[in-house]
Parts: structure tokens; C-alpha cells; sequence
């Protein structure tokens, strides 16, 4: 049997840099390195990889292996896939941790089932049971509604893991660790898939994953238009960003890259401002992460003023033109 | 061509029930009765994204479900909708699965059914929210993938998908047969017709058991997971909500604005 070792990182790049997701793998692969007394790879596949590598290394990896070919530039599965199979089997991890991104998402129940072993997908937290020395994973179930502890004996043990729940380390750029470029031939006849075209939908202005401050709007909007007037107007106050709980997304009132939960964009902005938000545990788990939460919902009972830090109980149409305008005049005071 | 299609359905809680009802008893979700069972929303998505092509190209729709215990009125919503079968893996050896036990099974009830074009399934099901049974259906089967799909068009033994990504979405072009895995943007699963009702009603669903696709018990339901359930909790959460007030609504806005002011959040 083959003897299994370690902790492996599928990292990704954003822009040529290394992905803010990847950091935070990193930082908690470090954790559970240390306490397995054992190494933290990365793996980085892309056309280019560049400085990426220094940087894995300067957030935690002891050895990054780098992989560039032009079939690499874009995610695709049946290319990555090869990558990804090849090096989980020569590594031979006995942990391998990925993004629960557009790619891990994507990348890793196929990579489960090739390397015939499972993942825990959505992990929040992640520890070692000291008496087995066996990966603890935790996954919320039900849209949020619980959660569920996993372990698994078939190796390596895979998850991937939400962003914004794992902190990374402190960047040390004096910290040493190996990079291992390697050579490999992606069987491009083996990609059964073609990007026709890539189409970007994002409004122009503040990214919502950026901004400090979201706005953000539920089914009791009742429509498009207060997206657009209402809440745009107390996000442009704050030098914040629109966002919008499922409902909206899913009845076209705004663009699905608005959409706030589980299935949608994870975000942590200082003050989150949910509007006609009833707070079902789909929307939270994509906005719990928030430093002060504020609700504003006609019913009293709905589940956002359990999340919420400050609320107000009453209509949006009323409430919160009296909160822009009292605002608008304090912060020009 | 028409085209062969199966749709994967799963029967789930309904998971618009407000949070307060779900409730984990000795490591179990617990529902009150008054909370029915419903196809889970993204199965609805899949549903919706095949009904869509049977209505531009034709073509053949067998919905399959996995589980026990089905509560008819539900599960046949895909016949009344406009699927031409349904085929129910039921069994209490299918209980309890994990991804890759019921992926597996899946798998082998598609290649019993034989000619299929795309299979379709839901992003992730409503109750255990893991998202890697289309994709493990894909592997089984040796045939590609396209995740997060919200559009789908199918010519020439080919469909073309817009497969959504964080900025926008990709068009993505895919060799068929194929696993398309489907989310929201698809538009909501149409509302059943009288006649479809009525159609419905008249059709039995096919009944398989584990020995009807060939698989031991032993690769089943709780007996096949490859990942074990440890504890299901409910993490405590306090409210601390400072609720604000006023004689009047907006009044409580303008307050609202103060207290923030005061608190130094903004």
C-alpha cells in the first residue's frame, strides 16, 4: 500500500497572482501540516505561473510544484484534471485541500472519483482528531440549516473549503521552500470540451467580493426598481456595492454575479445592510461573515434579526429614505 | 434529432421551510409533518432545462430518482410536467448513501436505460448540499461534463452551454453524450398542465431494486459510503439584535442612522 503523506493545496492564480482563496488554503494547510508533522505542497497550474510559486512559499508551502502549459491558460476540466490526477498520485497527499471556487467546484468530485476516494465539499472548519490522526471536516447541510462532521479512512482525504472562513499566514518572504517546475504533456485530444467565448457581466465600480460596505435587497424588494434607486443610492452614500439574497437573482431583478449565499457569492464587508431580507440560511451562510450586520425587514420574526447586530422592524419604503436622508446629513456634518 | 434525456430527481425536505423547523435529533434532521417533500430546487432547474429542448429539438425524458420511500404526488410532478418516464430506484439499500454510493448506483440505472444524449441533474440537492453527483455519474460513465449550466441548446451531437462563472459566464461547447449540471438562470420549472396532471396520474412509475441494476448491497446506501458521518449539530446562535424604534418607521430609519453614527460603523 502505498504510504500517504502530507497535505496538498491545489492552488489557483487570479490575474498571474496568486488567488486570495489559495492564501487562505495555504494558511490552514500550514496548521494542519504542523500538527501532522508532515510538509504543506502546492500545486500551480497555469500558462504562466511566475512569481505565484515565491509566493506560496512566503504563505506557508514547503515545496510548490509548477506545471505551465498554454492548455493551462483557461480552467478546464478534462486538462486540469490530468494535471491535477498525476500529481495527487506521485505526491501522494495524505490531505489535498481546494477552493470551493468556480474551479473546485467544478475540479474536485471528478478528481475524488478518479483517484477513487471522496471529498467533503463547503468545509468551514477543518482539524485533526489527534487519536486517528484523521481529517475532521465540517460542511453545513440543509441550505445552512446545520451542520455535518465528516471523516473519511479512504486517502487521500479530500475537501474544499469555502473562501473567507481559513485565515492565511502573515506573508514572510525570507521563508525558504523548494519550487519544482515540471515538465508535463497535456493530451489536448482528451479535452472534450470547448470555450467558445468568455463573457464578462460584472457592472462597472466596486466589485461586490471588495466592497466595505454592501446594500443588499430580498424578495420583499417586490421588483427591479428599488435595485436600482433605493439601495443604490444609500451604496453610493457609502462608497459600498448592491447585492441581493437568491430571490432576486432567480426572478432576473438583478444579474445572477449580485446574487449573496450559499450558491451564490461569499462575502465579509465591514456592515452588511440586508433589506426585505428574510435571512434564510441559504442568503447567511454568504454573508455571515460580515463584521456588523443590519437588518431592515417588515416582519419581526424573520431570521435575519438573529443574525443582524442592529434592525429596524418596519417597511423599506418607509424606513429607509429617513435612514439615507438622517445619514446623508450626519456624515456631512 | 431528438434527443435522449435523462433527468436525476431527488426528493428532499422543502427547503423553504423557515429555519426554525429544521431541527437535529440523535444526529438525524427532523421535520414536523406540516413540512412536505418537494423535488429539490436545482432537480427543478434540471427539469426545466430538458422540457426546454424537448420543446425546440424533441426528444425522450426519463426522470430517475434514488431514495425510499417516495411520496407518489411528488415524485411523479416530473411526468406531470412533461417528462415521458420516471424511474424510481427505491429500496431501503439506497438510504443513507453518500455522494459516491449514489452516484454509483445512478450511474448504473442510466446505463440500464441505455441511449442517452444528456443526462441532467440539479448543482447540488437541497438537504446535504455537497454538488458531486452529476460529476461522479460523469466519471462513472466516461463521458464529459458541464457544471453550473444556465442555458442549454443541442445541435448536431453537440449542446452548447453558458456555463456561469463569478464575472459572467463561458460558452462552453460539449461532445454529447454528456452530464450537464444545471443552476438557477434557467428559469423555474413550468407549472403542470390539467392534461399533464391527468397523464400523470394514469402512468406507474418503474420500480428498480439494487438487483434490477446489478449492484450488491454491500456498494449501497449507508453500506457503500466511502465518507462517514460523524455528528450532525445545530451551532447556538444568540440573537443580539438591538432593535430600534420610533413613534413612526421612519422615524426608527432616522434613528437607526444616529445609533450607527454613535456605534462609529459608519
Amino acid at each position: 500500500m502505498a504510504e500517504y503523506k502530507g497535505v496538498l493545496v491545489c492552488g489557483e492564480l487570479a490575474e498571474g497572482k496568486l488567488a486570495s482563496v489559495t492564501t487562505e488554503l495555504l494558511g490552514c494547510g500550514r496548521k494542519l501540516a504542523d500538527e501532522l508533522k508532515e510538509g504543506l505542497y502546492c500545486l500551480l497550474a497555469s500558462d504562466r505561473v511566475g512569481d505565484a510559486s515565491k509566493e506560496a512559499i512566503a504563505f506557508g508551502a514547503d515545496k510548490v510544484h509548477t506545471v505551465e502549459h498554454p492548455a493551462l491558460k483557461e480552467y478546464q476540466a478534462d486538462s486540469y484534471l490530468q494535471v491535477a490526477e498525476k500529481l495527487a498520485k506521485d505526491v501522494s497527499p495524505r490531505v489535498i485541500l481546494i477552493g470551493q471556487t468556480s474551479m473546485g467546484r467544478d475540479l474536485a468530485p471528478r478528481l475524488a472519483f478518479r483517484l477513487g476516494t471522496s471529498v467533503t465539499t463547503d468545509c468551514l472548519n477543518l482539524s485533526i482528531d489527534p487519536a486517528t490522526r484523521l481529517l475532521v471536516q465540517t460542511h453545513p447541510v440543509y441550505g445552512g440549516n446545520a451542520q455535518a462532521v465528516f471523516t473519511s479512512e479512504s486517502m487521500p482525504q479530500m475537501v474544499t473549503v469555502r473562501a473567507k472562513t481559513m485565515s492565511q499566514l502573515e506573508r514572510n518572504a525570507s521563508r525558504k521552500g523548494e519550487v519544482i517546475p515540471i515538465k508535463m504533456d497535456i493530451d489536448t485530444s482528451k479535452v472534450r470540451t470547448k470555450i467558445v467565448e468568455t463573457v464578462k457581466e460584472e457592472a462597472v465600480g466596486i466589485k461586490l467580493e471588495d466592497a466595505p460596505v454592501i446594500v443588499s435587497g430580498g424578495r420583499g424588494m417586490g421588483g427591479p426598481q428599488p435595485f436600482q434607486t433605493i439601495l443604490k443610492e444609500l451604496a453610493d452614500l457609502l462608497h459600498g456595492a448592491v447585492g441581493a439574497s437568491r430571490p432576486p437573482a432567480d426572478n432576473g431583478w438583478v444579474p445572477e454575479h449580485l446574487h449573496i449565499g450559499l450558491t451564490g457569492k461569499i462575502v465579509a464587508p465591514d456592515i452588511y445592510i440586508a433589506v426585505a431580507i428574510s435571512g434564510a440560511s441559504q442568503h447567511t451562510a454568504g454573508c455571515s461573515g460580515s463584521k456588523h450586520i443590519i437588518a431592515i425587514n417588515k416582519d419581526p420574526e424573520a431570521n435575519i434579526f438573529r443574525e443582524a447586530q442592529f434592525g429596524v422592524v418596519g417597511k423599506y419604503e418607509e424606513v429607509l429614505p429617513a435612514f439615507t436622508n438622517k445619514l446623508k446629513e450626519l456624515l456631512a456634518a | 434529432m431528438p434527443v435522449n434525456m435523462v433527468v436525476c430527481c431527488k426528493q428532499v425536505p422543502d427547503p423553504e421551510a423557515p429555519p426554525a423547523v429544521f431541527k437535529v435529533v440523535n444526529n438525524k434532521m427532523t421535520l414536523p409533518p406540516e413540512v412536505k417533500p418537494v423535488i429539490g430546487q436545482y432537480e427543478e432547474f434540471a427539469l426545466e432545462a430538458a422540457l426546454k429542448i424537448k420543446d425546440t429539438v424533441g426528444g425522450k425524458i426519463t426522470a430517475v430518482s434514488l431514495g425510499n420511500n417516495f411520496v407518489r404526488d411528488v415524485i411523479k410532478k416530473s411526468l406531470a410536467v412533461g417528462a415521458d418516464e420516471l424511474i424510481l430506484l427505491e429500496d431501503k439499500a439506497f438510504e443513507d448513501g453518500d455522494s459516491w454510493s449514489t452516484a454509483n448506483a445512478l450511474a448504473a440505472a442510466i446505463k440500464k436505460i441505455g441511449a442517452y444524449d444528456i443526462i441532467f441533474c440539479g448543482r447540488q440537492s437541497s438537504d446535504w448540499d455537497a454538488g458531486q453527483v452529476g460529476l461522479g455519474i460523469a466519471e462513472m460513465l466516461g463521458i464529459p461534463a458541464v457544471t453550473l449550466a444556465r442555458k442549454v441548446e443541442v445541435s448536431n451531437g453537440k449542446a452548447k452551454v453558458e456555463r456561469v462563472i463569478p464575472d459572467g459566464y463561458q460558452v462552453i461547447e460539449v461532445t454529447l453524450p454528456a452530464v450537464i449540471v444545471v443552476t438557477s438562470g434557467i428559469g423555474a420549472l413550468r407549472y403542470a398542465t390539467l392534461k399533464g396532471i391527468m397523464a400523470a396520474a394514469k402512468k406507474q412509475p418503474v420500480v428498480w431494486k439494487p438487483a434490477d441494476i446489478g449492484i450488491d448491497a454491500s456498494k449501497l446506501g449507508a453500506a457503500g459510503r466511502r465518507s462517514k458521518l460523524d455528528k450532525l449539530f445545530q451551532p447556538v446562535k444568540e440573537s443580539k439584535c438591538e432593535i430600534i424604534g420610533g413613534d413612526t418607521t421612519a422615524e426608527a430609519g432616522a434613528k437607526l442612522a444616529v445609533r450607527l453614527r454613535e456605534a462609529k460603523l459608519l
